[in-house]
């Protein structure tokens, strides 16, 4: 059977969607005037529903409506939600829009040119179309077992490949497949009310996330949960019985066969690349997430075949559904703004020239050689998500400024609001030396001072399409120099989340990035005479290290040939001898570790261990020598940190005491805080005035708990916030809530939605979900009226819907917003509070 | 600068400082009495350092409203002058009195002074010294730690007493029952310990009693089951009741700790039990004392 149409939109996604309703109401508009009879357009969709992605998702998931300030541009309805509203909201609009969608219409090749494609279905339709949008997304189809007896429609409803809702199965034996995090989700909810069997390929679950995969280890070992696992096993066939299902399996020690009820294989997707590529679209390198070459119109390296959603680059649905939209409008010949066009005019507002959004970002983008091969939707993305910084002298500054209250203004008017650019005076500071920003920097135009405040560092000039500011990203630690804008500058501030998403996903911004950070800090610490590009040939030589906790960098009375820069993390020396490990020294982000093997002994004298995620630079010899050949200048100064650092080292040998009280605070994580409260055991005299204070301070909620926590040698690490350099509890925040405040506190702001992710994700214990508190009552209300019923509060929270129990995140935030600092320590009564960053512990443990 | 200071090290001790300049100030002003003037409360310089007390007495006060209004000052930097001026009320206001004792409402208030001062140097000194002893005492573990390390143990110890001879389970399972930690003011205060165990035991006539006998200190109970051991008589008992043992000696280390915790905490609290009534009081007397004095000029 053979159907032709004009657009054929394969994947019915917020994409795919989106393109149907917007094509569907052109159809339809058409077929209204008399020109056309029947729909020119059609949906397939290889699945039974709509949104195949979003219908993966564990029952009552809220879905997010991010980005706030993108307005949405479709004919079909989306807002924050839960899954099923968003769903049903769909179907409802899939009916209004009267699109003609296929159903279980997988498409397995596409051949052709613009005007005749022709689409071959699994079942041997073919549908032929003029253009096709291809809006299929990133998950791909799920990957099955591929064992004799699968396919058998008697297993059909017992074998299975998503879960829906864990809460369904009671009292069943399950078999799960796979290690990955979905299926290790699955495992652990299914086990609550049934018998699970984990079958993982490998030896271990490498590929799980952290929480995830404490959570399962933990559960294996408990003999009381109904959880267990089956390591180094394959599945061999599937048969199905009286009983359930007959399900043999491959272990290291043979042939077994598993009676279930039920089997959830979780194996991931097959990636839809070679699927795309089989149709002749090119993609821009050979990195496994990089999106295909698209032009401004989403048209790809075929003609007439168009890419649109998170295949294309855009993971977001606002943004996806606003492609949809917009793509149909151009194959349609209407050559209308994206949606976010309009947010850019506001981003560029205070430029000193004027020219169309579209036109800017390819100058920006050619101006900055980084980011020249990226592509354009992703770098439009960026500049959206950032901010643009315009810095201006004198009489021009005054007149923009004017332009700047009325463009802010006119922000403000619009309902979600778009960003609106920076306006600095010339010779102004950018940021300041010691703040904890980490925001990344580009230069478009002008330029920019680094002003380092050792007594020999010359300010560091730096030009158009140069970047600053990847130090702080990198190593989390506050800024170590102070960046004033020259006159005319134009920058642009890309945000941690977005550099991060981009450094994870872009091999060429991230070996960039690694290049100038590597070469910056060889020209700081060794050569601060050269030049980056006399600097290249020997950055080159040097590699970048991760260890992970715990994992020596080099060992006592190893020869050595290398030394480490520091890059993130902390590293603790110790010196083992008869009498047992001792730590000597604590060494944070930025500093060096074993030069001596290089300047003096090449025998190691310490062993040097990562205490936290660690990544170093590592210099070798030939390279070290080579630099300080070429620039002495440094020589002196290198050397006499080396002895200064000698010092140090054997004056706390000879402290045992102080080197394991050091040890057991790194030990606890302490080499990744930078605001820890300490407590000195023998002089706290348990009153918790630290934790009413706190509750005082924080509506009536404490966020710090003094009793629990570890001690070692009468210092008590209390479990409070410790503000790490890498907050652990960032990752993975759905709404972008937890921020570090330019002092340094992390705090989350009122956009928590309660999911949790932080609560799991914090290895200090130091976030908890809480209800939003109530106004304050004061002392005359109170004996007027009485407390308030606390029952009350439960029942509204549970009123306010999707965010369920209507609890929220909450954490120590340092008590950024009180003049006098942290609330905790200032009412100890008795001294034993204190709050304290790792290398002033040190010190002050070593001094006292 | 030290990681941590103690309230008398503050600031290098600046209130003391503080402190020993009031005295010496209040002792040249008592020394300009002359003979036409005999040292009295009555004096231009008597109603001076009265005064003085007066102001340092209201102020000291305020340390209770102060700590309470969290985030707003340093409690500590109060506390440290707190105790140091608190200190010199007992020479100024020695001075101001003359030392003239009786048996009226202004040595009242002069005794209760004495007593809230006094109360105070027993609290600086719990103060200094438990804290110190309680971390040592807890051994790197907090106290719900070791209650629910007690909690542990006394699982494991009912498990194991289950297999063995039914007088032995029963011991082991009354000695849980019956252990007593913390109590009322006193026992907490003291660290009493009333625990106590039942023993069945036969007696002269070859019936079987129980007899509830005290286990302080667990000691009883160690004893029985240590005496159990060599009289195990089926396979695996003997070690078994080792594995007991070893439990209910474990327990007695913990519930040693946390009487030891109980006690200190008890004694950095009791003394504001003192120490703020009787605050109060003598803020009245003081009330009387000046109203008095001035309805008798």
């Amino acid at each position: 059977m053979t159907l032709h149409v004009h657009i054929a939109i394969i994947g019915s996604g917020p994409a795919g969607l989106s393109a149907a309703a917007r094509a569907a109401q052109r159809d339809r508009a058409r077929m209204e005037a008399g020109e056309i009879s029947e729909p020119t357009h059609i949906l397939l969709e290889s699945f039974s529903q709509p949104a195949k992605t979003i219908q993966r998702y564990q029952k009552g998931k809220f879905v997010m409506a991010e980005p706030g300030f993108l307005h949405l541009r479709s004919d079909c309805e989306f807002g924050a939600g839960s899954r099923e509203a968003i769903l049903e909201q769909w179907q409802e609009d899939i009916a209004r829009n009267g699109i003609k969608v296929r159903y279980q219409a997988e498409v397995q090749a596409i051949t052709g040119e613009r005007g005749n494609f022709s689409l071959a279905l699994a079942n041997g339709d073919v549908v032929t179309a003029e253009v096709v949008i291809l809006a299929i997304g990133l998950e791909g189809n799920p990957r099955k077992l591929n064992i004799a007896g699968e396919g058998d429609s008697a297993l059909a409803d017992r074998v299975q490949y998503t879960l829906d809702d864990p809460e369904e199965f009671n009292g069943e034996r399950i078999v799960v497949v796979g290690a990955g995090d979905s299926a290790l989700e699955n495992a652990l909810a299914l086990s609550k009310k049934n018998h699970v069997t984990v079958i993982n390929r490998r030896a271990e679950f490498s590929r799980a996330k952290e929480a995830n995969l404490n959570a399962i280890l933990q559960a294996i070992n408990d003999r009381r949960t109904t959880l267990d696992c089956l390591y180094e096993t394959n599945p061999a066939a599937l048969e199905a019985d009286d009983d359930g299902i007959n399900f043999a399996v491959e272990t290291p020690t043979g042939r077994k066969v598993l009676s279930c009820d039920r089997i959830i294989a979780r194996l991931g997707g097959f990636p839809p690349r070679k699927f795309i590529e089989s149709i002749g679209i090119e993609f821009s390198s050979e990195a496994i997430d990089a999106a295909p070459i698209l032009n401004g119109q989403y048209e790809s390296s075929v003609p007439g075949i168009y890419v649109v959603g998170s295949l294309a680059g855009y993971p977001l649905i606002k943004q996806a559904m606003n492609q949809g939209y917009d793509v149909v409008e151009y194959i349609h010949g209407n050559d209308i703004k994206p949606a976010d066009h309009e947010l850019l005019e506001f981003q560029f507002g205070l430029l000193p020239y004027r020219r169309p959004p579209d036109e800017l970002l390819h100058l920006f983008q050619q101006r900055i050689p980084m980011f020249s091969q990226l592509n354009v939707l992703v770098f439009r993305q960026l500049v959206i998500e950032s901010s643009i910084w315009v810095a201006l002298e004198g009489p021009s500054f005054e007149n923009t400024k004017k332009q700047a209250a009325e463009l802010a203004e006119a922000a403000a008017q619009r309902q979600p609001s778009p960003k609106t650019g920076k306006l600095i005076r010339a010779g102004e500071s950018i940021f300041q030396r010691g703040d904890y920003t980490n925001t990344f920097f580009m230069i478009v135009d002008g330029e920019v001072i680094l002003e380092r405040h050792e007594q020999s560092a010359k300010p560091v000039r730096l030009e158009r399409g140069q970047f600053f500011g990847e130090d702080s990203l990198v190593s989390g630690r506050p800024r170590e120099y102070t960046a004033v804008a020259g006159s005319d500058c134009v920058l642009v501030e890309t945000p941690r989340r977005t550099m991060i998403k981009l450094l994870n996903s872009n091999d060429q911004v991230r070996r960039g990035i690694d290049w100038i950070f590597t070469v910056r800090a060889l020209q700081k610490h060794f050569a601060p005479e050269l030049s980056p590009g006399e600097l290249r040939e020997i950055a080159q030589t040097t590699q970048l290290n991760t260890y992970q906790a715990g994992e020596p960098l080099f060992r006592q009375d190893q020869e050595g040939d290398c030394l480490h820069v520091i890059r993130r993390g902390a590293v603790t020396l110790q010196r083992s001898s008869e009498e047992g490990d001792l730590v000597v020294a604590q060494l944070q982000a930025d500093e060096l570790v074993g030069e001596m093997a290089l300047m003096g002994e090449p025998v190691r004298r310490h062993t040097a261990k990562a205490s936290v995620l660690t990544e170093t630079i590592v210099l070798h010899r030939d390279s070290f020598m080579k630099l300080v050949n070429l620039d002495s200048s440094s020589i002196s100064q290198l050397q006499a940190r080396a002895s200064k650092h000698a010092r140090t080292y054997t004056t706390m040998q000879a402290q045992a005491d102080k080197g394991s009280l050091i040890g057991f605070m790194m030990g606890e994580g302490m080499g990744e805080a930078t605001n820890a409260m300490v407590i000195d055991e023998s002089l706290c005299i348990g009153c918790d005035h630290c934790e009413k204070a706190c509750a005082d301070t924080h509506d009536g909620i404490s966020r710090l708990n003094r009793s629990e926590g570890p001690s070692f040698a009468q210092m008590h690490l209390a479990i409070s916030c410790r503000h790490c350099e890498h907050p652990h509890c960032m990752k993975d925040c759905p709404p972008d809530a937890i921020h570090r405040a330019e002092s340094g506190e992390v705090f989350i702001d009122d956009s928590c939605i309660g999911c949790g992710n932080c609560v799991t994700h914090c290895p200090y214990d130091a976030i908890q979900l809480a209800h939003t508190p109530q106004p304050r009552q004061s002392l005359f209300s109170w004996l007027l009226k009485g407390a308030p019923d606390k029952l009350s509060i439960g029942r509204e929270d549970a009123d306010q819907g999707a965010s369920g129990a209507g609890k929220k995140a909450v954490k120590c935030d340092a008590c950024m917003n009180f003049a006098n600092g942290p609330a905790c320590v200032n009412a100890c009564p008795t001294g034993a509070a204190a709050r304290l960053a790792p290398e002033h512990l040190v010190k002050l443990v070593a001094k006292q | 600068m030290k990681l941590h200071q103690s309230i008398l090290e503050y600031r290098k001790g600046r209130y003391g400082w503080w402190a020993l300049l009031l005295i010496l100030g209040a002792i040249v002003l008592f020394g300009s009495h002359n003979d036409f003037q005999p040292p009295n409360g009555g004096t231009w310089q008597g109603y001076i350092l009265g005064s003085i007390g007066l102001a340092l007495i209201v102020w000291l006060t305020t340390l209770g409203i102060v700590k309470r209004r969290y985030g707003k000052s340093n409690v500590q930097a109060w506390t440290s002058a707190h105790v140091y001026l608190g200190a010199s009320l007992l020479i100024v206001v020695s001075l101001h009195s003359a030392l003239q004792i009786g048996l009226n409402v202004h040595s009242l208030a002069y005794v209760l002074m004495c007593v809230v001062i006094f109360s105070g140097f027993v609290g600086l000194y719990f103060y200094r010294r438990y804290p110190h002893l309680m971390a040592r005492n807890r051994r790197n573990l907090s106290q719900r730690q070791l209650f629910s390390e007690l909690n542990d143990l006394n699982q494991k110890g009912r498990a194991l007493a289950k297999r063995c001879h039914p007088n032995l389970a029963s011991a082991v399972d009354t000695a849980i029952d019956r252990t007593a930690i913390g109590g009322g003011l006193l026992d907490q205060l003291l660290g009493r310990d009333g625990s106590t165990v039942v023993l069945i035991e036969k007696d002269k006539k070859g019936g079987v009693q129980r007899r509830p006998v005290s286990n302080r200190d667990q000691q009883t109970i160690i004893g029985y089951v240590a005496k159990c051991i060599p009289r195990a008589r089926k396979q695996g008992e003997a070690a078994n009741i080792q594995s007991l043992l070893e439990v209910v000696c474990r327990r007695q280390t913990v519930t040693r700790q946390l009487r030891q915790d109980i006690k200190f905490n008890a004694c950095l609290k009791v003394w504001l039990w003192v120490h703020v009534p009787f605050t109060i009081a003598l803020l009245a007397a003081l009330t009387i004392h000046i109203l008095s004095v001035f309805y008798y000029w």
